[in-house]
């Protein structure tokens, strides 16, 4: 029996095997790239689109959502009433996080929209979701998120939604 | 052949070391059909209480939370306990003597990944008795609900590890042996398809069963080390754990079926005294299943919300497994056709596989279709479409052509009469068990539940009443194993008349050794 | 569709069937939504479609299982090939896969399109409740299993809804698109009715949408369809699809209700109850909120939630005891309550954990709870 052919085919299966152990992992990457390229779950400032004329002739209504994953320790509230807005137009809106606990608290939100096709066209310029939240205990903040809805955005899209969830970090659940 | 070698080489050690320490194909095939077996009465039995707790509405025998342990624990022993272990059996019985190979490639690592799945049998079952219970999140594991359990989870995770690195061990050894030592003169497209099947499995365990490894050592590590690669709240996302479970989770299904595509690619020729119908094309089908199967798992998360254009992708590449399935049925009915056909009890697990597995693909094409998907996803639709595909599809396999191969491995025939009573009542019950399931999941019976509304109390009595008697006709196998062992009608080499392939030229019971000096296949 | 009755009656011709019986459904439920309609007609098409094929192909192998049996004296005829026949049967295969296909892309891309809606609702899924959201309208509530726990342990006669009822349904008009918000505040859950052919996962951390448009007043069940742990068969939804006219109403006497309640909760905060008052609602308050986990007997489940009876905290000093149920406990199932429910049910509830079961704890009071509520 062909002993040296034998060692060298595992050998080859098990570097095989490795390397899908290595994909395994990689997925987790590729699937970042995928959301980027798709524009879900983004959380970091997009630059402007080249083309920020405003499209005063449609408007988009934008409800805004807050979900609060810890709500013994935060009131986290978005502006109840929607915002209309025109594609191309600089929006600001303001949430606001409250620290109900006793002690400092450490949080951060993740942002997710609906539809899924929308969250390609939101650019943020600026959000409170990029960065982590130190709240002393008691504090009351209003968070900022500058965003343009690019003119991209298809024409039956006329609602769309920016929910915002926020979770306390430093512990495990 | 084989008698010209010194008697003395024929002799297997004896005791329990023998077992223990065994480098002998043989011995360690019929180890992983005893372990299957094993844990095929285990997981049988929490299947029977399941059915047991679903025969009337109300909480009855159990409380949910065992409930989602019976069913996870059903799940997972199921797959990785039985199926895969018993077609693992098939093959180190099997693919040696059918190439004319004296043994495994690695005789050793053989016998270290065979006994690597006791000890994880172990953990799983042993978990049960750990506080909080076994594991009770569904064999899918799924995350966040996978994070609240409690210390069996990790030990789940574990032996999840154990079974993998025994497919993969297993796996190299068998793809090793066929791709080198097969005897000279049997080229590739001469293998019998049972090894051809064999060898693309393997080739789908090394690729998948790693992904496997990596999705549950990312969910220990987000369980015990801090990370955050599923939970949003570090900036990770639940729903990508769908994602790398079913890269894994979709070819594994595949894993469970091809094998059996080969054993009844094996049975049916012999009962009809005709060559397979179509040899090249099976192959290619078989091939071609296995390269799609990396392309269609997002069909299992259809409802997560996916962009339309990944749900339309992912239901036209499923739609697509239907062709080169399509094209193993048809073979197999043209190899029927025009034969000479007789009934032995393997033929006739083959040819309700045939009839069952095709309603198990059928069922498999409603749910591809997104939309109807998306009203069937996690009813109990899925759960007969999936038992139709693994219980009268592969587990029905597994009875052929262990029927068909005792009398080589044992030297006795299967007593017909027993086996027939064992396919008939098996086949009836099975029906009766999985078909009402349909109805359920079309009236809208989730899965995974241990109490139910009124409107579907009577089909799930019928079922119940199916499995009892499924499970209680699983007995007369086990007998007719037992009497095949101590005695019987003595078997010849070519134990059936139409019986073609290497494994029929050496003497039932085939001795200890065989193929020491390498056959001609012209 | 109807046709596709038909032929489903017949294809259930083995005898342990009844189709006369109502309760033996065999199909889909009668679909109340265009999609779900459109879902009705695709399965139906299918169907068809398998059964042919299903008939054909075992047509054939059944005459070849009785006229070509050696038994009967037939001679095997060895031929293994055939080209023409099997790109034959590989292409017609393909081509009927694309006619299924068709209306079944159609529908996903209406299915996905929650433009233009109507109304948006958010539904947040918890362990083992849902919540509804009604964004424009201000108005929120928490919808829960109503079915009693006797009947779950078979001590009381099932009633007609077991399993299907909840204490507040959702409620929206009839003929408008209502657009869903999923998201979830634990476990994945899944959002499903299906006579109105919507099924979506709700996903913590996320937010995904999906829409129906009910077509006929009526009252729809469905359950959670992810496995979400123990609570999983125990989480129904129903939807009350009511006219315009009636769902404005209803829509002003939940917004007069909230206020009704305030001004309740806000007298009830300071007045004080007698144990037996406080008693009797918190027991309803105890099976509506806490039973699920710890068990209408407060044993608990040894290993996974904690048992009330005989509890250290229980039965010791009140304000550890009301912090608990206010505020929920880090690293565990123990939600906070504080936002879901007002002091004078909170009051109830812990006094009835601290008084039942054989526990010596004090009863509170709302002012007790109150001051603790941060």
């Amino acid at each position: 029996m062909n002993t040296t052919g034998n060692r060298r085919t595992s050998l080859r299966l098990t570097l095989l095997s490795a390397a899908m152990f290595a994909f395994g992992f990689a997925l987790v990457p590729l699937y970042d790239v995928f959301c980027d390229l798709t524009g879900l779950n983004r959380d970091a400032a997009q630059a402007l689109a080249n083309n920020t004329q405003v499209d005063a002739s449609r408007s988009v209504r934008i409800e805004l959502v807050a979900n609060v994953q810890d709500g013994a320790l935060w009131r986290f509230a978005a502006p109840r009433l929607p915002v209309e807005v025109h594609p191309g137009e600089l929006v600001r809106v303001e949430y606001e996080l409250e620290n109900l606990s006793d002690r400092p608290l450490v949080g951060r939100a993740v942002p997710s929209y609906a539809p899924l096709a929308a969250a390609a066209h939101f650019k943020k310029i600026d959000c409170f979701c990029f960065r982590e939240q130190h709240l002393a205990p008691h504090e009351k903040v209003r968070l900022p998120v500058l965003f343009v809805l690019d003119r991209g955005v298809a024409r039956d899209m006329k609602v769309v939604t920016l929910s915002y969830t926020f979770f306390a970090l430093g512990k495990r659940t | 052949m084989e008698a010209v070698l010194p008697h003395g080489h024929h002799a297997a050690p004896a005791g329990l070391w023998r077992w223990l320490a065994s480098t002998n194909h043989k011995d360690i095939g019929t180890l992983y059909f005893w372990f299957a077996a094993t844990m095929f009465l285990i997981g049988g039995l929490m299947a029977m209480l399941i059915r047991a707790e679903l025969f009337q509405p109300g909480l009855q025998l159990v409380r949910p939370e065992v409930f989602n342990q019976l069913t996870t624990l059903h799940g997972l022993i199921m797959i990785f306990g039985v199926i895969m272990p018993a077609f693992t059996g098939f093959a180190n019985w099997q693919v040696p003597l059918m190439i004319g190979a004296p043994d495994m490639a690695f005789p050793r690592m053989n016998n270290w990944s065979f006994w690597l799945l006791p000890v994880a049998g172990l953990f799983l079952i042993g978990s049960t008795l750990l506080p909080g219970g076994a594991v009770a999140g569904g064999w899918t594991m799924y995350p966040p609900l996978f994070m609240q359990g409690g210390i069996s989870y990790d030990l789940t995770i574990f032996a999840i590890h154990l079974m993998g690195a025994s497919s993969i061990m297993g796996s190299i050894n068998i793809a090793t042996t066929i791709l080198n030592m097969r005897a000279p003169g049997m080229a590739l497209m001469k293998m019998p398809l049972f090894v051809w099947t064999w060898l693309i499995t393997a080739f789908l365990l090394i690729a998948v069963m790693p992904v496997l490894a990596g999705a549950v050592t990312m969910l220990l590590s987000d369980r015990n080390f801090g990370t955050h690669f599923f939970d949003a709240a570090g900036g990770g996302d639940p729903v990508m754990f769908q994602h790398v479970f079913w890269f894994f989770g979709h070819p594994e299904v595949y894993i469970l079926i091809l094998p059996a595509f080969g054993i009844i690619s094996t049975v049916i020729p012999t009962f009809s005294r005709k060559p397979l119908f179509g040899y090249a094309s099976m192959v290619y089908a078989t091939a071609a299943i296995a390269i799609l199967s990396f392309l269609v798992w997002g069909h299992h998360m259809f409802t997560v919300g996916m962009p339309a254009a990944a749900q339309l992708f992912f239901m036209y590449a499923t739609l697509l497994v239907a062709v080169p399935t399509g094209v193993k049925v048809f073979n197999w009915v043209a190899t029927m056709w025009r034969g000479s056909l007789t009934f032995e009890t393997p033929m006739l697990f083959a040819v309700a596989f045939v009839c069952l597995f095709t309603i198990g693909g059928f069922s498999g094409l409603v749910l591809a279709m997104a939309p109807v998907d998306i009203q069937l996803q996690d009813t109990y639709y899925v759960v007969a479409h999936f038992h139709y595909v693994l219980v009268t599809g592969a587990l029905f396999s597994i009875y052929a052509g262990l029927y068909y191969w005792l009398p080589k491995w044992t030297g006795h025939r299967a007593d017909e009469t027993w086996g027939r009573w064992h396919f008939w009542l098996s086949a009836v019950s099975v029906n009766v068990l999985f078909f009402p399931m349909h109805f359920l999941g079309l009236a809208g019976m989730p899965r995974r539940i241990p109490d139910y509304a009124l409107q579907f109390a009577d089909f799930n009595r019928v079922a119940s009443l199916g499995g009892f008697v499924f499970g209680a006709s699983q007995i007369l196998l086990l007998i007719v194993i037992l009497k095949c062992l101590r005695g019987g009608e003595k078997a010849e080499a070519r134990a059936w008349e139409g019986a073609e392939g290497l494994e029929w030229t050496v003497a039932s019971p085939a001795p200890y050794h065989t193929f020491t000096e390498p056959p001609e296949v012209k | 569709m109807r046709l596709g009755r038909q032929v489903l009656w017949m294809a259930c011709w083995a005898g342990w069937v009844q189709p006369v019986v109502a309760d033996w459904a065999l199909n889909l439920p009668a679909p109340k939504s265009d999609i779900a309609v459109r879902i009705y007609d695709i399965h139906t098409l299918i169907l068809l479609i398998c059964l042919g094929i299903f008939v054909v192909v075992f047509g054939v192998m059944f005459y070849a299982l009785f006229k070509h049996r050696k038994s009967v004296g037939h001679q095997a005829h060895p031929f293994h090939e055939h080209t023409s026949v099997e790109v034959i049967w590989t292409v017609i295969p393909l081509l009927i896969l694309v006619g299924m296909a068709w209306p079944a892309t159609r529908a996903v891309l209406d299915q996905k399109d929650t433009a233009n809606p109507d109304l948006t609702i958010k539904v947040t899924g918890y362990q083992w409740k849902w919540e509804y959201d009604y964004l424009q309208d201000g108005v929120k509530f928490i919808s829960a299993s109503s079915t009693p726990a006797d009947q779950i342990a078979n001590q009381a006669a099932k009633g007609p809804h077991y399993l299907l009822e909840v204490d507040e349904p959702m409620v929206v008009p009839v003929g408008k698109k209502v657009r869903i918000l999923l998201t979830s505040h634990d476990v994945i859950h899944a959002w499903w009715v299906p006579e109105l052919g919507v099924k979506q996962d709700a996903i913590p951390g996320f937010i995904r949408d999906t829409w129906f448009r009910a077509n006929e007043i009526g009252t729809y069940r469905g359950q959670c369809a992810e496995l979400c742990g123990r609570g999983h068969a125990f989480m129904p939804i129903v939807v009350e699809v009511k006219r315009e006219v009636d769902y404005q109403a209803w829509l002003a006497a939940k917004q007069a209700g909230k206020q009704a309640k305030a001004v309740a909760a806000a007298a009830a905060a300071g007045k004080s109850f007698g144990p037996a008052e406080l008693k009797a609602r918190g027991e309803k308050v105890y099976a509506a909120h806490c039973a699920a986990c710890h068990q209408a007997d407060g044993k608990g489940l040894p290993g996974v939630f904690p048992a009330l009876a005989g509890s250290r905290m229980v039965n010791g000093p009140a304000a550890a005891h009301i912090d608990r149920v206010l505020h929920g406990k880090d690293g565990s199932a123990m939600t906070a309550f504080q936002d879901q429910l007002d002091d004078a049910d909170l009051a109830a509830v812990i006094t009835w954990e601290r008084m039942a079961w054989g526990n010596t704890g004090s009863p509170v009071q709302p002012t007790d709870v109150k001051v603790l509520r941060k």
